[in-house]
């Protein structure tokens, strides 16, 4: 057999795939992550919930109505945006002129009481949710069986990246987005809607973690702290990357899953904590972050 | 027509009448009143810190705190929000220029809406700049000073405005550009557009202004038509100090 630095082929490559499927969530979470902090400069610690209701709306349109994985993968995110535009509007609007730290307080706030009010009504369990039939089963790559659902959850979030990445960097609307980010007085003197564009941005941020919730809600259980255990990591991975850098917290988001699964393979022991040596190392010789512009 | 008493002209175009304005404590305009009639350009001068940005950034409601009466074409601006006032016809080229870092010039160029029709083609806005036109894709803060004034300009014309602001269009910039910026400013002029300027460089504002306003501390003290500019310019020199 195939070996490399005295590990099997297979096991090295498995694991990588395994990263890449986690770096495929990391990479969706802290885009929408960086997306808010981008032009809101909020911190929003309510991510992880956001992901959290996301496959709870899938979990729920099924059980309740039977609407099955394909629309709730447009349903869901539509139903988080919502209420995370209505949140925006009436409340979180409301701080953008005080200290960065209430924004901070206020989605940590948010995020406990959401996964409170789901912890009091779920309980703790989580709760299985069936991937669709179609991508049941699975495929031999000769080096291991890849399930086909995770393949499927690793393109579908390289076009979802790709595509907020285009929508920001090349549209016009992601004009206003970027130029809002540097100077949002001046846009709105052009006669732009910088409130409603603030509102819209933090739907689209909170919409891509209930994307990534209804992703995962078939692989990990759904549960009401899942988002909270996750968010952590994807914080991490967000200030690695730069904060407030598109390209650089997708980029970020892949490469540590991927560095996380290699580390699994050469030493499982550290690769619950791979990624804050990461962090810590960055901090100290790049504070921005490897993509992050110096403020 | 320049000269002729205000109750011949009508309304003008912009009404300023007893602003006031205030950064939080800080109180910066007081009972500021001024017109600007359809097709002239009037320039306010003033030592820094007089008031004139503020004036400007009241018109454009960009001041935390503004009271008095402002009056686009007739039109009472009090509630108007910050991202409607433009629509009334009204375009901002900030002191800083504004230009944005992380979009291309072309970026830059297309990023004000257009609210209304009349505005300067894209094309038209390259045969005036086509320095811009050569950077299109550059970074926008890749430009030189003149270039990025020129395109803090030139993204307005597009807009279909009716009355630009210009604060210090030519502040730090070599004189062969200020030539540059004085010519089409005067072209504008010539097509009908209203400027209301902030300028320091007597010699320049005098090529396009029909008017100056004196301001100081927050007052405006006086105003006149620029055939007295040189019977004022011991008065100006002792205000402003230049």
């Amino acid at each position: 057999m195939t070996m490399i630095f005295g590990i099997p082929l297979p096991a090295l490559l498995g694991q990588l795939l395994i990263g890449f499927i986690n770096g495929s969530f990391y990479a969706l979470l802290s885009l929408g992550l960086a997306v808010i902090f981008g032009l809101l400069r909020v911190i929003n610690f309510a991510h992880g919930a956001q992901y959290m209701l996301g496959a709870f709306a899938a979990y729920l349109l099924l059980a309740h109505t039977g609407i099955g994985f394909w629309p709730a993968l447009v349903i869901a995110p539509l139903v988080v945006a919502a209420i995370s535009a209505v949140i925006e509007r009436t409340m979180l609007s409301r701080l953008y002129d005080l200290d960065h730290l209430y924004g901070l307080l206020f989605t940590f706030g948010l995020a406990l009481i959401l996964e409170g009010t789901f912890r009091w009504y779920f309980g703790a369990a989580g709760q299985p949710y069936a991937q669709p039939q179609i991508l049941s089963g699975g495929t031999n790559l000769g080096f291991m069986f890849l399930p086909n659902y995770r393949g499927f959850v690793v393109v579908a979030s390289i076009v979802i990246c790709l595509s907020v990445w285009l929508l920001i960097e090349k549209t016009r609307l992601g004009a206003y987005l970027r130029a809002a980010t540097e100077n949002p007085q001046l846009v709105q003197a052009f006669g732009v809607n910088v409130p409603l564009l603030l509102t819209l941005t933090y739907a689209l941020g909170a919409g891509l973690a209930g994307l990534a919730g209804v992703l995962a809600a078939p692989i990990y259980q759904v549960s009401p702290l899942m988002g909270s255990n996750l968010i952590i990591i994807v914080f991490a991975v967000v200030v690695i990357g730069g904060m407030g850098s598109i390209g650089g917290a997708i980029v970020t988001g892949y490469v540590l899953g991927i560095l996380e699964g290699l580390t699994k393979v050469f030493y499982p022991e550290a690769s619950n904590i791979v990624v804050f040596v990461i962090m810590a190392v960055v901090l100290m010789l790049r504070p921005a972050g490897l993509f992050g512009k110096e403020i | 027509m320049n000269s002729a008493p205000a109750a011949e002209r009508g309304e003008p175009l912009l009404k300023v009448r007893k602003v006031n304005g205030w950064y939080g404590e800080s109180h910066v305009l007081h009972d500021v009143s001024l017109d600007l009639y359809e097709g002239e350009t009037i320039t306010l001068v003033g030592r820094n810190g007089a008031g004139k940005t503020s004036t400007l950034r009241a018109i454009m409601n960009l001041l935390p705190r503004r009271s008095g009466e402002i009056r686009i074409a007739g039109r009472d601006m009090a509630k108007v929000p910050v991202h409607r006032t433009a629509h009334s016809g009204i375009g901002y080229v900030p002191e800083e220029r504004g230009i944005f870092a992380s979009l291309t010039v072309s970026e830059n160029l297309m990023l004000p809406p257009k609210v209304a029709e009349g505005g300067m083609s894209v094309e038209a806005i390259f045969d005036l700049f086509p320095n811009l036109a050569e950077r299109r894709n550059s970074p926008g803060t890749k430009l030189s000073g003149g270039e990025q004034q020129m395109l803090a300009i030139a993204r307005i014309l597009r807009t279909g405005v009716k009355i630009i602001l210009l604060d210090e269009p030519t502040e730090g910039l070599a004189p062969v550009i200020i030539q540059r910026i004085g010519d089409v400013l005067v072209e504008l002029k010539k097509s009908g557009m209203t400027l209301l300027l902030v300028e320091q460089n007597f010699r320049f504002a005098r090529k396009v202004a029909d008017r100056f306003y004196l301001m100081e501390d927050g007052h405006i003290l006086e105003s006149f038509p620029t055939a007295q500019l040189d019977a004022k310019m011991d008065r100006l020199h002792e205000v402003v100090g230049v």
